[in-house]
């Protein structure tokens, strides 16, 4: 039972790293209509930004966070604005296969900064607390806590702000949203100002759940994208449904399969949902 | 005064013209309405005049000056509001949120044109906290016209506002048109019920082939044997 439970707390603090990754998939899905393959490798830019903080610039670790995603949030846009924006009335397609060489160039150039070899935010061990048994550490309540208060964040903003709201309004209709007066232009560079915010986040707790490297983000897609389609792409609060399930998922397929079969099980989710019900579980778009 | 003009526009959605040297006129205070067969064009030129296709030749003018490619944004900013044939409402948005999209370039207090709206169209009042997608073909309809009346346009489109309805609220839709137009608000509209919406209209358009075949006052297009056998279903 101790076992078992020890297991759900490693699956909710996935869960919560998938969650953020998959917000921002699924809110850029939902406002731009394609799927942002260099979504991993924006985590992982995260992560080292935060690292060059707390590590190059020496800052304290919550100014290095901050900042770093502030910095990913820039390149978010900066990425959008450069490339995906101009790409924006050839078609989807194109828009997914450059997102693929986005990740490529990101990952080559985080390589060459900050070199193949992992890399972590502080040295030395932390105790964990023990309660009835069960061994948590503080990173990983810090991780549950701050995930979960990203989210009720975005939450906030997506229900009771102007811009929030224009948000829902362009991803349930995009045309309409146009009619309307909404400045779509100014919606999207707000999405990738927040899906960049949320990916930094997720690169950093990652790098403190385990450790930094370079391909860090690149692994985590595979889930990312397991958790937005299981919760209805488009849909940002399927996604954090789904990603506690993929999340609980894979932990818990290490009581029965070696744990290097994780992604495997992240994978075949995937595949099940997409030939079972492709729009998600909360109805979403079709990939 | 006309406020609204469109003329002699040619153009489509980047293939072969649909437009055909189409011409419009509002005029304050009007009701006009656009009848003709399926596929003649008639939602293509709502759109042009609303910027949302590509107008080869020809001019739009709203108050004599010209909008012709001007951003829906622009436009809705200078008081000519658009309700689609399809899609004309945000589904997962609540009604109230759907009448806030439409005063989304509003940045003043407008609660006094949402309790208008509400008092045009009781049943979204109850239904203010209701998802848009979960009300019935009428209230849709409703919301989709309440959406566009949110900055208080001189001039609204609506492209085949009763279609699909029951004709309880097909009467009721009409009304409430002809009670927004009372309020000084100009109407184009394109209609498939053409008899009823022709003898509310001042004026009507018979368009084919994206060009005007008739034009004249509403009743003497209902009274003119040839459009009524042709367009009117005898
Ligand atoms: N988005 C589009 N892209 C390409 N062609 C289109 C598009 N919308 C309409 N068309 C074509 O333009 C022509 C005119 O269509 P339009 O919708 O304007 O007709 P309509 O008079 O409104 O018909 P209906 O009574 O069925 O609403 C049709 O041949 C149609 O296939
Ligand atoms: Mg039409």
């Amino acid at each position: 039972m101790i076992d078992f439970l020890q297991i759900v707390i490693y699956g909710i603090v996935l869960g919560s790293i998938i969650a953020l990754g998959a917000i921002g998939v699924s809110l850029i899905f939902g406002i731009l209509r394609f799927a942002h393959f260099a979504h991993g490798d924006l985590m992982t830019l995260g992560a080292y930004f935060a690292l060059a903080g707390v590590a190059g610039m020496s800052l304290p670790m919550f100014a290095a966070f901050g900042l770093a995603l502030g910095a990913t949030a820039l390149v978010a846009v900066g990425i959008d604005r450069a490339l995906y924006s101009r790409l924006q009335q050839v078609s989807p397609i194109i828009l997914l296969i450059s997102s693929v060489g986005v990740a490529l160039m990101l990952r080559s150039l985080i390589q060459m900064i900050w070199g193949p070899d992992n890399e972590i935010y502080q040295s030395g061990i932390s105790m964990p607390w023990t309660f009835a048994g069960l061994r948590i550490q503080p990173t990983q309540v810090m991780i549950v806590g701050g995930a979960a208060g990203l989210m009720l964040l975005l939450h906030l903003f997506l229900q009771h702000t102007r811009f929030g709201k224009a948000m829902r309004a362009m991803s349930d209709n995009p045309d309409l949203a146009r009619l309307s007066g909404i400045n779509t232009q100014r919606v999207v560079i707000l999405t990738w100002i927040i899906a960049g915010v949320l990916a930094a986040a997720a690169g950093i707790f990652l790098g403190m759940d385990t450790r930094l490297h370079p391909i860090m983000g690149w692994k985590l897609l595979l889930p990312v994208f397991a958790a937005a389609i299981f919760g209805g792409i488009g849909k940002p609060y399927g996604a954090v449904a789904g990603a506690l399930v993929i999340g609980l998922a894979q932990e818990m397929s290490t009581l029965i399969l070696p744990a290097a079969y994780k992604p495997a099980v992240a994978f075949a989710l995937m595949v099940i949902i997409l030939v079972w019900r492709p729009t998600g579980i909360f109805g979403g778009k079709v990939l | 005064m006309t406020l609204l003009k469109a003329e002699e526009l040619y153009g489509g959605y980047g293939g072969g013209d649909i437009l055909n040297g189409v011409s419009l006129r509002v005029d304050a205070g009007e009701v006009v309405v656009i009848v003709g067969p399926n596929g003649a064009g008639k939602s293509t030129a709502m759109k042009a005049l609303f910027g949302l296709v590509n107008v080869r030749s020809g001019r739009v003018t709203f108050r004599d000056e010209e909008i012709t490619r001007l951003s829906p944004d622009r436009i809705v900013g200078r008081g000519v509001c658009y309700v689609p044939q399809e899609a004309n409402v945000f589904p997962s948005l609540t009604v109230l949120e759907n009448l806030e999209m439409g005063a989304f370039i509003r940045r003043d207090d407008y609660s006094a044109q949402i309790e208008r709206v509400f008092e045009l169209f009781p049943p979204l009042k109850e239904k203010r906290s209701q998802a848009a997608g979960t009300l019935s073909g009428g209230q849709r309809q409703m919301v989709a016209i309440g959406r566009a009346l949110m900055l208080d346009p001189k001039v609204l489109l609506l492209d085949e506002p009763t279609a699909g309805l029951s004709p309880k609220f097909i009467d009721l839709i009409f009304e409430r048109i002809q009670e927004i137009n009372a309020t000084g608000v100009s109407i184009l509209m394109v209609e498939q019920n053409a008899r009823h919406a022709l003898s509310l209209a001042d004026r009507g358009y018979v368009l084919v082939l994206g060009a005007n075949r008739y034009e004249d006052t509403g009743p003497n297009l209902l009274a003119n044997r040839e459009v009524a056998e042709m367009f009117l279903g005898g």
